[in-house]
């Protein structure tokens, strides 16, 4: 456990670095992409990830730069992305929004809410008609659960005994919207548990207790060949779009955030490595590479160029 | 008269039909939250209270059901949906009850509901925030379709089809929102299915829909510094369709051009151009001919977005071409874009 310990610290430091690194630049103006930023939720996209396969599948929303960074460990691709450039994950026509990287097993993000659960239904089908083992992890957030197909991806996927799990990042807001006015029932979980799958709830910024988690989801699946359903909390530290903070809105208390943040993913994960025999010297060496690594990459999306105009027109088609 | 901004305008059109009749009422996601759908509901919850002002779960297409048999049950529901990408989750409801409904009883209960869906462009909207394609909707039969352009259009058209007892929906460009115009305080109605001359002209005729429009005026400017008067049309309403207006101006023309903010393929400019030719056979001296986005997703990098969408310019150098002129300099011409915004009036 130690080493996945460090593996999954490197994977939230990276995605919260790269954050930091897009909250310092856009105010130049040269990332002209809205952000849906991941910071508060982390731990979750580290630990499901982290327990899944390599060559698992994942599918995500608008709000994947964790999910991206988790699964790909790149930035070349990311920061070339979010700056336009030729040399990003689609030459600049996707953006914040619209993340892959289908050759490490990111099949895509879909800024229509809850739109990618039933395409993960569909690659779940795949996989299992072709016995390749390939398990897939789709996030959405709890916004997701009120459209119907939710609903009608969990019924058909429990129905089929689908190699699927169904991650909800439950921040309890769907922008503005708490979930008391969205939901005429009050447990999530509990509903979903009515269907023939496997349910698990966690309010962890742990991510070692979501990789277990998530660990006893999958081999629960290998076992009783059904579907899980993850019920994952956060809390969303800025606001629906964009890099600030939004307390000043009034729709959510700041005490709520001051509450989460005492329970910091990364700085919690951090303070563990040095308890379970980390020295201070090794992580300052991980973050250092992890930093360099990002400074690599916005310099290589600030010199990249632009794609050529006639670029527009390549890629409807293949 | 007074100068309003375009989402004033639109805010005001509902305020005081809900004032009007207690049947209105306004729902969809975000609706009553701070941001007022950019501005648009400011203060409808607090004037009207939440039965008529609600906020939804995010479920477009039970909450277009809803409004259908609200509708039909003597409340006139107004839906909202903050992108258009969003109301395409809706289209069952849309194209197979709301549209057919009317027709299917045999005429007798009409569906008095409003569906207002904002079109989005720039900072990386992308290809899922970032449609208008009021053609596909226009196709329906039973659905009709408005892209009001002006403060005085959202406020008139909105009432209109506040009032009108069959499904209207409306469409409006996001870069709308910011201009001003003078706008009349009381209530008034601009008729459904009649379009309006923009700009007077005697050398060619343009047709320009929703955002297309604020471009077609600064073509017509440069045009006119080189000797060439532009007529623009805005029809306002895409269906149904005030062909006459066209018809007349095309016919004193002889030339058209129709400056869609669509796609063009199997849009909007092909109906008009279609329907030119059809009435206008003998006095059309060039080609009808149609300007639109790329037929492609829209890219979210600006560069290709930029190459995306038509501008004065695509208009300015397609009538050079249709007139036979010699290309006109543009290289000082500063050109709308996300920073340049235009701030009206017409
Ligand atoms: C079908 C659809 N309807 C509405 C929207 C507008 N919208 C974007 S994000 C969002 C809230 C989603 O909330 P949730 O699923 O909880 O995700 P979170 O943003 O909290 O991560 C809404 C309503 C959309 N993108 N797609
Ligand atoms: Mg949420």
């Amino acid at each position: 456990m130690k080493s996945v310990n460090l593996d999954l610290y490197r994977t939230m430091y990276l995605i919260r670095k790269s954050e930091e690194t897009i909250q310092k630049y856009y105010a130049e103006d040269q990332m002209k992409t809205p952000m849906h930023m991941s910071m508060g939720e982390e731990a979750i996209v580290s630990g499901v990830v982290g327990a899944l396969n390599l060559d698992d599948q994942v599918l995500g929303t608008y709000r994947s730069h964790a999910l991206y960074l988790a699964k790909t460990g790149e930035t070349d691709l990311f920061f070339a992305e979010m700056y336009g450039k030729v040399t990003g994950m689609a030459q600049g026509k996707s953006g914040s929004m619209h993340l892959s990287a289908p050759e490490k097993g990111l099949l895509c993000c879909s800024a229509i809410v809850a739109s990618s659960i039933p395409i993960a239904m569909g690659a779940a089908y795949a996989n299992k008609y072709q016995k390749n083992g390939k398990r897939v992890a789709v996030f959405f957030g709890d916004g997701a659960t009120d459209e119907g197909v939710f609903w009608e991806t969990v019924n058909f996927s429990c129905l089929k005994k689908l190699p699927i799990l169904f991650v909800c990042e439950d921040n309890g807001f769907a922008v503005h919207t708490p979930r008391e006015h969205r939901h005429g029932f009050s447990s999530l979980h509990k509903v979903v548990s009515s269907f023939d799958c496997n349910v698990f709830e966690e309010k962890s910024t742990d991510p070692e207790v979501i990789y277990r988690t998530t660990q006893k989801a999958l081999s629960t699946m290998e076992q009783n060949d059904k579907p899980c359903f993850l019920r994952l909390h956060y809390y969303r530290y800025l606001e629906h779009v964009g890099i600030n903070e939004d307390f000043d809105a009034g729709y959510r208390p700041k005490g709520d955030y001051l509450d989460w943040l005492k329970l910091d993913p990364i700085r919690l994960q951090r303070e563990k490595l040095g308890t379970i025999g980390f020295s201070e010297q090794q992580i300052l060496e991980l973050e250092q590479s992890v930093d360099e690594q990002i400074a690599r990459s916005t310099e290589f999306a600030a010199e990249s160029a632009f794609a050529d105009a006639c670029e527009l027109h390549t890629g409807v088609f293949i | 008269m007074r100068m309003i901004t375009y989402c004033d305008a639109l805010n005001e059109a509902m305020i005081q039909e809900m004032e009007r009749d207690s049947n209105v009422f306004v729902y969809g996601i975000g609706v009553p939250d701070h941001k007022k759908i950019f501005g648009s509901t400011a203060d409808l919850l607090e004037k009207f209270g939440a039965e008529r002002c609600f906020d939804t779960p995010i479920a477009e297409d039970s909450m277009t059901g809803l409004g259908l048999g609200a509708a039909i049950n003597g409340l006139r529901p107004i839906h909202i949906h903050i992108r258009v990408d969003f109301l395409l989750l809706a289209m069952n409801q849309l194209a197979n009850l709301v549209s057919s409904y009317c027709y299917g009883i045999g005429g007798k209960v009409g569906v008095p509901l409003v569906i207002r869906a904002i079109v989005g462009r720039g900072w990386g909207q992308g290809y899922q925030h970032s449609k208008s394609m009021h053609a596909t909707f226009a196709h329906i039969p039973g659905l009709k379709v408005i892209c009001p352009t002006t403060p005085e259009d959202a406020k008139g058209m909105m009432i209109s089809a506040i009032r009108d007892n069959n499904p209207v929906l409306i469409f409006e460009h996001r870069w709308l929102y910011w201009q001003t115009g003078a706008v009349a305080e009381e209530s008034f109605e601009i008729p459904l299915g009649k379009g309006k001359i923009v700009k007077k002209g005697k050398d060619i005729t343009i047709v320009a829909t929703s955002w297309m429009n604020v471009e077609a005026l600064q073509a017509a400017e440069i045009l006119a510094r080189n000797g060439i008067d532009a007529e623009i049309i805005d029809p306002r309403t895409i269906a149904p369709l005030d062909e006459d207006i066209i018809v007349e101006s095309v016919s004193r023309t002889g030339h058209c051009i129709v400056a869609d903010n669509d796609w063009v393929y199997c849009g909007f400019s092909a109906e008009v151009a279609a329907m030119v030719s059809d009435r206008c056979f003998g006095k059309l001296k060039s080609p009808v001919k149609r300007i639109g986005f790329a037929h492609t997703p829209c890219p979210t990098a600006r560069h290709l977005e930029n190459q995306f969408y038509p501008n004065a310019e695509t208009i300015v150098r397609q009538v050079e071409n249709t007139l036979g002129i010699d290309k006109i300099d543009l290289s000082n011409e500063l050109f709308y874009s996300h920073e340049n915004r235009f701030k009206g009036p017409f």
